[in-house]
């Protein structure tokens, strides 16, 4: 199987409150942010690695996982970190981060799938930055792909996947036909969420997404990376979606300590006034 | 409070002058010894043990002989090697002790001097973790001055037979080749040359050493040889005299002295997040001016050994790296190493004697590492013969 992951990058979580906003909140100021893999997109490829081998022997690959992203020069560090986890080949396309809104990026995967003609997209849910939690959607509308989100588990079948999601109260199993889209939840790196068709059923994976070896970091600077222009993929680059203000959250008041329970039940009455 | 307080890595800034893929290295090994290892490190301490289940799952990640090339290794350059060190000593000394013993002990003089038979033999089950190698210099009368070693090699027709006992040997108990270092017939330290020994050859018994309180996560023993008979295929031609062990000696140091600043990082992070919380005379310790003082000077060793580490460590990917500048860097970084864990022992007190913090298994650890791979003092007299010209041994 041949699968296409997209990745993003976003800025670390555990630092967000290091972003600043300039006066007047035209923009967000991005500088001195530290950068990671959106953790949903980590987890696709993930699902996308144990989809194209034998759990039981990793180290053959069973198919073909090709990662792609938008952004600057800086962000082939994503890429070369999924080359180093196990993805065959990496594609950049170059655009600022001002340039992308969701539908210019769905538009763009499109080109690229018509280009690589996958088997299957696997995507993480949504960006932990924005929460958009809508190019998968939006992709698989334009590819006219039958599209399985917020996956919990995928099994491989002839000529489709079997992808489980869980809902309020259960889990609702999907049969999509290949070629199909699915986005991903966190609940996909566990050791039985994933089965290629080479993997056998009682094989258990380590929880989680896989150690890049040390000897594939070193091997992935030699593994194919293509950069391609984002005008070559869509021919209107006009965005969609325009941000008019950024605002930072009101800061919050340091809490208190109470002397006791008494004390608590009165500010909660006099002050909070929720009780 | 007002802002996130400053981490040791922002302190260095060293993280800036990493390319990218010595930070996939770095990030890979952290990722693996935070979730993997550490769970169970002041329990494996407590019972004494290696995790040998572990094996697979290291050699798997690729850190067997990682910074040799060919036959399986990873090839990585010497500050991509340091620091995936320096990650596995944060975890423990025992897990870091047994990657520098078999890599650059055992694997390495298979590699430097042995022939393309004898490598294809042994590094690639090597590699892999399926053969655990040891290094057997040491003797109960000989650590400091191998040169007075006792053990014995004599020839016969085309075998050698090895007569002698080797003491403190890391990773003996359970290794399936040993690289024992021996005299030749009568002849002295000139005519010392290496062995590569097999379990299961007669003669070769490898007895456990119980009781150390120290590196207890690691297993040591002797290397008991009595009349073990070792085939020519098994002498490694390409060393002769001291120089080959000690050509080992310093591709390990290099590694340790990058190594124990894991062991002071982790020991430093748990007495300054104790310090923020525990409160004394009314405010969180971290707020009192002789906590600030311990912190800011261990934080301060730390830094300057995480330069001079770097530094020597690219100096070393340029083959410029001295044995002298190994003797420094060694010898500094393990002294503040220590220091600085037992200093976070005492900021976390009574509870700092507990193995539930880190810092008191890793002042213990250092007690090995200050005294193996020559001691504080042996290193001294290294630098002082150098800079002096006086050989004061
Ligand atoms: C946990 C552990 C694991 C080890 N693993 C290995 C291994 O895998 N392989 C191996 O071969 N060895 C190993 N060793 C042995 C180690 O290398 C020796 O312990 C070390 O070389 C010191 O030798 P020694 O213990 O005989 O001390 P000694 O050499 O007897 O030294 C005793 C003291 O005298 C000092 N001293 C020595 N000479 C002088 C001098 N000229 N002037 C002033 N002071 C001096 C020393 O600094 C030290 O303080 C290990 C040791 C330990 C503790
Ligand atoms: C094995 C053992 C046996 C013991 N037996 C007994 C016993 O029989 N009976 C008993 O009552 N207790 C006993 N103790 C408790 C011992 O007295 C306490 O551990 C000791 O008083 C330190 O208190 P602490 O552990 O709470 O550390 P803390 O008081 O929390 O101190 C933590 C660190 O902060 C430093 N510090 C504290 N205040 C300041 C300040 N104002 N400015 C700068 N630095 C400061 C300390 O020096 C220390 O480094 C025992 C402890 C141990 C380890």
């Amino acid at each position: 199987m041949k699968i296409l992951v997209p990745l993003k990058r976003v800025a670390d979580p555990d630092n967000a409150n290091k972003i600043k906003i300039p006066a007047g909140g035209a923009t967000i100021d991005t500088t001195g942010l530290e950068w990671k893999p959106n953790p949903f997109d980590e987890y696709a490829l993930e699902a996308a690695l144990r989809l194209t081998e034998n759990g039981a022997t990793p180290k053959t690959r069973g198919g073909e996982v090709i990662v792609v992203t938008f952004g600057p020069k800086e962000c082939e560090t994503t890429l070369r970190a999924a080359l180093a986890t196990g993805a065959d080949r990496a594609i950049r396309v170059d655009a600022k981060d001002d340039e992308l809104d969701g539908s210019i990026v769905a538009k763009a995967l499109r080109a690229i799938v018509d280009k690589e003609k996958p088997d299957a997209v696997v995507m993480g849910k949504q960006a932990v930055d924005g929460d958009s939690n809508q190019i998968g959607q939006m992709l698989a509308q334009h590819l006219g792909w039958p599209q399985a989100t917020f996956a919990a588990t995928i099994e491989e079948e002839d000529g489709a996947l079997l992808v489980g999601r869980e809902v309020d109260g259960g889990v609702i199993t999907l049969r999509v036909k290949l070629p199909a889209l699915v986005t991903v939840d966190l609940r996909i790196v566990a050791p039985t969420s994933v089965y290629s068709k080479q993997t056998k059923r009682d094989f258990k994976y380590n929880d989680g997404v896989r150690f890049a070896a040390l000897p594939a970091i070193m091997a992935a600077k030699k593994k194919p990376l293509a950069e391609l222009k984002l005008a070559e993929l869509v021919s209107d680059t006009a965005l969609k979606v325009q941000y008019s203000r950024f605002e930072a959250p009101p800061s919050r008041k340091a809490g208190i300590k109470v002397k006791d329970v008494a004390e608590l039940v009165t500010r909660l009455k006099n002050e909070a006034k929720v009780i | 409070m007002s802002k996130a307080p400053l981490t040791l890595e922002q302190l260095s800034g060293v993280d800036h002058l990493l390319s990218d893929e010595e930070r996939l290295v770095q990030h890979a090994v952290r990722r693996f010894v935070r979730e993997r290892f550490l769970p169970g490190a002041g329990v494996r301490f407590e019972e004494e043990r290696f995790p040998v289940e572990m094996v697979p799952e290291i050699a798997a990640l690729g850190l067997l002989g990682a910074s040799l090339t060919g036959y399986g290794c990873a090839g990585m350059s010497a500050v991509s090697y340091g620091l995936a060190l320096s990650e596995l000593e944060y975890g423990d000394s025992g897990l870091r002790s047994f990657v520098s013993v078999q890599g650059s002990l055992a694997m390495y003089p298979i590699w430097r001097y042995g022939s393309d038979a004898q490598k294809e033999r042994w590094l690639p089950g090597m590699a892999r973790g399926e053969l655990i190698g040891c290094f057997g210099l040491t003797e109960p009368d000989a650590g400091s001055d191998p040169g007075a070693m006792k053990t014995r090699a004599r020839r016969d027709g085309d075998d050698y037979v090895l007569t002698g006992t080797k003491m403190w040997i890391t990773n003996a108990p359970f290794a399936h080749v040993a690289v024992v270092w021996a005299k030749v017939d009568d002849g002295g330290p000139e005519s010392i040359k290496g062995f590569v020994i097999e379990r299961g050859a007669k003669g070769f018994e490898t007895p456990t050493v119980k009781g150390k309180m120290s590196l207890r996560a690691s297993e040591t023993g002797e290397i008991v040889l009595d009349g073990c008979r070792v085939p020519k295929a098994n002498v490694l031609d390409g060393a002769t005299g001291l120089g080959g062990p000690l050509s080992c000696l310093t591709q390990a140091r290099f590694g340790i002295s990058f190594a124990v600043l894991g062991a002071a990082k982790a020991s430093w992070e748990a007495a300054a997040a104790y310090a923020q919380n525990r409160v004394a005379f009314g405010k969180p310790i971290a707020a009192k001016q002789l906590i600030q003082e311990r912190l800011v000077d261990m934080a301060q060793e730390i830094a300057k050994g995480e330069i001079m580490a770097m530094h020597f460590a690219r100096l070393k990917d340029q083959s410029k790296l001295s044995p002298a500048q190994v003797s420094l860097c060694k010898r500094n970084n393990c002294k503040i190493a220590i220091e600085v864990c037992r200093e976070a022992r005492a900021i976390l007190g009574g509870n700092g004697i507990l193995l539930d913090y880190p810092a008191i298994r890793h002042a213990l650890n250092l007690e090995s590492v200050v005294t193996y791979e020559g001691t504080h003092e042996v290193h001294t007299l290294i630098l002082g013969k150098a800079l002096t010209g006086h050989d004061a041994f």
